[in-house]
C-alpha cells in the first residue's frame, strides 16, 4: 500500500491485503470452549434466536398439556396445581423467555447489517446480555420439572402470590430470575439505542433510516421506560416475601393495588414491546416484495412513536375491575381507543405499498399478509375491551384469552415466521421451502383461528380464565374440544417449519441477496465473511441497492470507507445523530471470557437469593463487581496508539471521543434513564401509600427526622460537585488537583451513604410493622446503594488516572462517571427530600 | 408574516422535537389521571366546576397546536425537487417536520379523546 489516506482500489492485490487482514482481525475464537467466548454480533445473534425459539416451543409444549386436559369436562390429565405451573410457565415464559429476547436476538443479528456497521458499539454487551439470558431462562423453565414452577399467573398478584403460605418458591423463581432476564434486556435495549443513533453509515441521516431501525430505536427506549417499574416492582415483591415489608399487605398498610400498577405500567408497553418488532420485520418485506419504496415513510415513524406514547397511557385497562374510581377507567378507556389510530394507520401503509406496487406473491409475505388478518381480529376484540362497561362482563374468562392470543399470535409470533422464511436466507445463504412453507402457514392459519375463535364463545358462555377443568353442564364442552384440536394443528403446523429448518443443512446455497430486496443487510454474502461488511458505503438513498449505480460492486471492492484493519483491530464507523456525519473510528470488544463470567457471577446472585443463600449471595455480588471492573479497566475506553487515522477518501477521523459524542457517553446516559425510572415507581410506591391512607405518614409513626436525610443530601451534592470540578480541572490540565478532588469525592459520597442509611435506622423505624417506615427503608436504601456505586466510580476514575489510562486529553472515564453523579444527585434530592421534608412527615 | 415565517423555519429541528407533541400528551394524560385520582381520593369529591382541568386541557391543546404549526412551516422548508426522499438537509428537515405533525395531529385527538369523559362523568364512583 503506497498511501493509506487514499488506496488503490483498482488494485487486486491490494484488496486481497485488505480482505486478507479484516479476514484475520474478524476471526472467531476456536476450540470447543473458546468458541462460546465469541462476541460477533452474527454469532450471539444467532445463538440468542436459537435459544428464544428453543423456549418457545418449549412454552407451547406446556399449552399442549394445558389443552389437552381441558379437551374434555372434568378431565383429570394433570392436578389443579401442575395446572397452574403450566400456565403461569406458559405465559411467563412466552413473554420473557421468548417474545422479548427474539426481538433483541433478531435486531442483534439484523441492526449491524442493516446499518452497514461491522458490529454493535458494545459486542461484549450483547454477549453478556446472552448469557445472562440463558442461565435466567434454564433456571425459570426448569423449576417445572421439580414441581416447583411458579403459580400464580404471569401477572403473579398478590396477596396469593406474597403470602409464604400460599405460594411457594416458585414465585421467588419467577421474581429474581425473571428479574436478571430484564437486566439483560435493559442491556440490550442500551446496545441497540446507541447502535441505531451512533452507528449508522455516513449519509444514512435520520429520514433515510431503514425502518426497522426506527421501529427498534422506538422499541428500545420503550423497554428502557417500561421495564424498570417491573424491576421496582420486583424489589418491593421480594422484600415482602424474603423479609416480611408489608408493601402489599393490606392489613399493615399496603396495599395489593401498587403491584397491579407498577406491573401494568410494564405490561402493558410491553404489548408493543413485542407488536412493533413484528411489524417492523413487515416494514422491511413489504417493500421487497412490492419491488418499490414504501409508501408514507414518515406515516410509519409516526405510527411507531405515536403507539410508543399512547401505549404506556393504557395500563389501567387490565385493572377495570378492580373498583377504581370511573373517571379514572375512562381516561385509560379513551387513551386505549386512541392507540387503535396508530396501529391502523401502519397496516394502511402496508395495504397501500402492496396496491402501488407490482407484488411477487411468496411464502413471507404469505405469512404476513395473513397474520395481519388474525392481528386485526385481535385488535377488534381489543376495542371492544377497552370499553369499560364490556370489560366488566368479558375480564378473567376466555374472551380475554382469545383477544390476547388473537394479538400476539397474529402480531408477534406468525409475523416471526415470515421473517424467519425471510431472513433465513440472510443467516444460512440458503431458502427454505416454499412447499414446506406455504403449508405450515395454512395449517397454522386454520389451527390458530381454530383454537381462538371459540374462545371468544366459550368466554362469553361464562368458561373463566385459568382453570383447569369445568363441568359438562356448562355447555362448552364442545367449543374446548375445537380449541384443543385447532392447538394440535397449530403445533403441527410449527413443526412443519421445524422440520423445515432441519432439513436445511442437505439444500445448496442460494444466490446473494434472493429477494431482490433494496436494503443493505442483502450485501450479506451466501458464505458469510464475520467482518460484517466489506466497506462502510456512503448512503444516499432508503434503498441504496436499488437505487445508487454500481452500489454493490463498490462496497465489495472496498471502495467505500474503512476498507482495511492496518492496525489489527476490530473498528466501526462512530456518526452524528441527525445527519450521520462521520465522528469517529471506535475500537469494538474482541472474544473474551469476562461476558460470560459476569452473566455467571450475577446469575449466582439471583439464583442464590431465591433458596435463601445470602451468604454465598453476597460472595456472587462481590464476584460479579470484580468482573465487571475488569471488564471496564482492560476492555474500554482505551487509549489509542496514535491520535487518527485513515478511512479512504482522504478523511481522517479521531480514534478517541470523550462526552455526548462518545457512544460510552450514550450508554451511560442511557442505563442511568432506566435507573431512573426504576426509582422512580418506587417514588410512586409512597404517593401511592399517601393517596390511599387518609393519614400518610401514620401519626403513631415518627418518620426519619429532617436533620439526617437533610445531611445526606448535602454530602451527596459535596460528592458531586468534586466530581464535576475533578472533570474541570482536568481537562484544564490539573491532573493533580483533579485526584484530588475524586478522593474528596469519595469520602463525601460514602458519608451519603452513611447519613442516608442513619435517618432511618437512628429513628428506630421497623420496616416490618407498617408500609411507611418498608417504604422510607426502601427509598433510603435504593439511595445509599447507588451512593456506594458512586464511590465505587469515583474511585475507579482516581485509579485510571493514577494509573495514566486517564488523560486530560483522554477522559471518557472521568466525564462517564460524572453522567453516573448527575444521576446521584437527583435521585438523592427526590428521595430524601420526599423521607425527610414531604409535608405530614417528621 | 413573511418574517415570522423564516425565523420558525429557523428554529432547531431534532429528534427532542420530534416528540413534543406527544410529551404534551403524555403530561395532560399524567395530569388528568393524578387531577382525577388526588380529587377523590383526597378530597373525597369529583371537583364541581373542573375549572382546573378545562384550563390544563386548553393549555394542552393549544401547545399542540403551535408545535403542529411551527412544524406545518418548517415542513415547507424550500430546498431539493420532490418527492424529497433524498440524503440532504433540507429532505431531512422536512422529514421530521412532517412526521411531527403527524404526531401532532394524533396528539391534537388523543387529549380530546382523554377529555371527553369529564365531560360525561362528574363523580367519583
Amino acid at each position: 500500500m503506497t498511501d493509506v489516506s487514499h488506496p488503490d482500489q483498482n488494485d487486486p492485490a491490494i484488496r486481497a491485503a485488505q480482505e486478507e487482514r479484516l479476514r484475520a482481525v474478524w476471526k472467531p475464537p476456536s476450540g470447543w470452549f473458546f468458541h462460546w467466548t465469541d462476541v460477533n454480533n452474527n454469532r450471539v445473534g444467532v445463538w440468542y434466536t436459537v435459544t428464544a425459539f428453543g423456549f418457545m416451543l418449549f412454552a407451547g409444549v406446556l399449552a399442549l398439556i394445558m389443552r389437552t386436559q381441558l379437551a374434555v369436562p372434568q378431565n383429570d390429565l394433570v392436578s389443579a396445581s401442575t395446572f397452574n405451573q403450566l400456565f403461569t410457565l406458559h405465559g411467563s415464559m412466552m413473554m420473557f423467555l421468548f417474545a422479548v429476547p427474539m426481538f433483541e436476538a433478531v435486531s442483534i443479528i439484523l441492526l449491524p447489517q442493516l446499518l452497514a456497521a461491522r458490529d454493535l458499539p458494545f459486542p461484549r454487551l450483547s454477549a453478556f446480555g446472552y448469557w445472562s439470558f440463558l442461565i435466567g431462562g434454564v433456571f425459570v423453565a426448569g423449576s417445572i420439572f421439580f414441581n416447583a414452577a411458579p403459580d400464580g399467573g404471569w401477572f403473579m398478584y398478590p396477596p396469593l402470590t406474597t403470602r409464604t403460605d400460599l405460594s411457594g418458591i416458585g414465585a421467588d423463581i419467577w421474581m429474581l430470575g425473571l428479574s436478571f432476564i430484564e437486566v439483560s434486556s435493559v442491556a440490550a435495549a442500551v446496545e441497540l439505542i446507541v447502535g441505531v443513533l451512533k452507528c449508522r453509515p455516513p449519509g444514512m441521516r435520520l429520514n433515510l433510516m431503514p425502518l426497522y431501525a426506527w421501529y427498534i430505536l422506538v422499541v428500545a427506549v420503550m423497554i428502557l421506560f417500561a421495564f424498570p417499574p417491573l424491576i421496582a416492582g420486583d424489589v418491593l415483591f421480594e422484600m415482602e416475601r424474603l423479609l416480611g415489608w408489608p408493601f402489599f399487605d393490606a392489613a399493615r398498610g399496603g396495599d395489593p393495588l401498587l403491584w397491579q400498577h407498577l406491573f401494568w405500567i410494564f405490561g402493558h408497553p410491553e404489548v408493543y414491546i413485542v407488536f412493533l418488532p413484528s411489524i417492523a420485520l413487515f416494514a422491511m418485506l413489504i417493500p421487497t416484495f412490492a419491488q418499490r419504496h414504501l409508501l408514507g415513510y414518515p406515516w410509519i415513524v409516526l405510527a411507531a412513536v405515536g403507539t410508543a406514547f399512547l401505549s404506556f397511557g393504557l395500563w389501567v385497562h387490565h385493572m377495570f375491575a378492580t373498583g377504581l374510581p370511573k373517571i379514572s377507567l375512562a381516561f385509560f378507556s379513551a387513551a386505549s381507543e386512541a392507540v387503535a389510530i396508530p396501529t391502523g394507520v401502519q397496516i394502511f401503509v402496508f395495504i397501500a405499498t402492496l396496491w402501488a406496487g407490482r407484488v411477487v406473491f411468496s411464502t413471507p409475505l404469505l405469512f404476513a399478509s395473513g397474520s395481519l388478518a388474525i392481528f386485526v381480529i385481535g385488535g377488534l376484540t381489543g376495542v371492544m375491551v377497552a370499553v369499560a362497561p364490556f370489560d366488566w362482563q368479558a375480564h378473567d374468562t376466555y374472551f380475554i384469552v382469545a383477544h390476547l392470543h388473537y394479538v400476539l399470535i397474529g402480531g408477534t409470533l406468525m409475523p416471526l415466521f415470515g421473517g424467519l422464511y425471510y431472513y433465513w436466507p440472510l443467516v444460512t445463504g440458503k431458502r427454505l421451502s416454499d412447499r414446506i412453507g406455504r403449508t405450515a402457514f395454512w395449517i397454522m392459519f386454520v389451527g390458530a383461528n381454530l383454537t381462538f375463535f371459540p374462545m371468544h364463545l366459550s368466554g362469553l358462555e361464562g368458561m373463566p380464565r385459568r382453570v383447569f377443568t369445568y363441568p359438562a353442564e356448562l355447555g362448552i364442552g364442545g367449543l374446548n374440544l375445537a380449541s384443543t384440536i385447532g392447538a394440535y394443528l397449530f403445533a403441527a403446523g410449527v413443526a412443519l417449519v421445524v422440520i423445515d429448518l432441519a432439513l436445511s443443512p442437505t439444500r445448496a446455497k442460494d444466490a446473494r441477496n434472493p429477494w431482490n430486496a433494496g436494503t443493505l443487510e442483502w450485501l450479506a454474502l451466501p458464505n458469510d465473511e464475520d467482518w460484517g461488511i466489506r466497506s462502510v458505503p456512503l448512503i444516499e438513498s432508503r434503498y441504496p441497492i436499488w437505487d445508487q449505480p454500481n452500489f454493490v460492486a463498490k462496497v465489495d471492492e472496498g471502495r467505500f470507507f474503512l476498507p482495511d484493519a492496518e492496525e489489527g483491530r476490530r473498528e466501526t464507523i462512530i456518526t452524528t445523530v441527525l445527519d450521520a456525519r462521520p465522528i469517529q473510528v471506535v475500537r469494538l470488544g474482541t472474544p473474551s471470557v469476562i461476558p460470560m463470567l459476569t452473566a455467571i457471577a450475577l446469575g449466582s446472585v439471583f439464583i442464590l437469593s431465591t433458596y435463601h443463600l445470602y451468604w454465598p449471595a453476597l460472595a456472587g455480588a462481590v464476584a460479579t463487581l470484580a468482573c465487571v471492573l475488569t471488564w471496564l479497566w482492560t476492555g474500554t475506553a482505551e487509549i489509542p496508539e496514535k491520535p487518527c487515522k485513515h478511512i479512504g477518501h482522504g478523511i481522517e477521523l479521531p480514534l478517541y471521543k470523550s462526552g455526548p459524542t462518545a457512544p460510552g457517553w450514550w450508554a451511560m446516559f442511557i442505563t442511568m434513564l432506566a435507573d431512573a425510572t426504576a426509582f422512580s415507581g418506587l417514588v410512586f410506591g409512597y404517593y401511592f401509600f399517601w393517596t390511599v391512607h387518609p393519614d400518610f405518614p401514620p401519626p403513631e409513626f415518627d418518620g426519619p427526622g429532617v436533620a439526617w436525610p437533610m445531611a445526606a443530601l448535602a454530602t451527596t451534592a459535596a460528592g458531586w460537585g468534586a466530581t464535576l470540578a475533578a472533570r474541570e480541572v482536568h481537562a484544564r490540565g490539573r491532573v493533580g488537583l483533579a485526584r484530588a478532588l475524586l478522593g474528596f469525592g469519595i469520602i463525601a459520597t460514602l458519608a451519603s451513604l452513611a447519613a442516608g442509611l442513619a435517618g432511618p435506622w437512628t429513628s428506630g423505624l421497623d420496616p416490618k410493622a407498617h408500609a411507611y417506615p418498608a417504604i422510607v427503608w426502601t427509598l433510603a436504601i435504593w439511595t445509599a446503594a447507588h451512593a456506594g456505586i458512586g464511590a465505587i466510580m469515583q474511585g475507579y476514575a482516581l485509579a485510571r488516572s493514577l494509573a495514566n489510562r486517564t488523560t486530560p486529553e483522554h477522559d471518557a472515564d472521568v466525564r462517564n462517571i460524572t453522567v453516573y453523579m448527575h444521576f446521584l444527585l437527583i435521585t438523592a434530592l427526590v428521595a430524601y427530600g420526599t423521607i425527610g421534608l414531604f409535608p405530614e412527615a417528621g | 408574516m413573511k418574517q415570522l415565517r423564516s425565523q420558525v423555519r429557523g428554529l432547531r429541528i431534532t429528534l427532542w422535537t420530534l416528540i413534543v407533541p406527544p410529551g404534551i400528551w403524555a403530561a395532560h394524560f399524567l395530569f388528568s389521571y393524578l387531577w382525577a385520582a388526588l380529587h377523590c381520593a383526597k378530597v373525597g369529591e369529583f371537583a364541581r366546576f373542573p375549572v382546573l382541568f378545562a384550563a390544563g386541557t386548553l393549555v394542552a391543546l393549544l401547545a399542540i397546536l403551535a408545535a403542529g404549526a411551527v412544524a406545518w412551516v418548517q415542513r415547507k422548508t424550500p430546498g431539493d425537487p420532490p418527492p424529497h426522499e433524498g440524503g440532504t438537509k433540507s429532505d431531512r428537515t422536512r422529514f421530521i417536520a412532517t412526521a411531527t405533525l403527524l404526531l401532532a395531529g394524533l396528539s391534537f385527538v388523543a387529549v380530546v379523546f382523554d377529555a371527553l369523559p369529564v365531560v360525561f362523568l362528574n363523580d367519583c364512583r
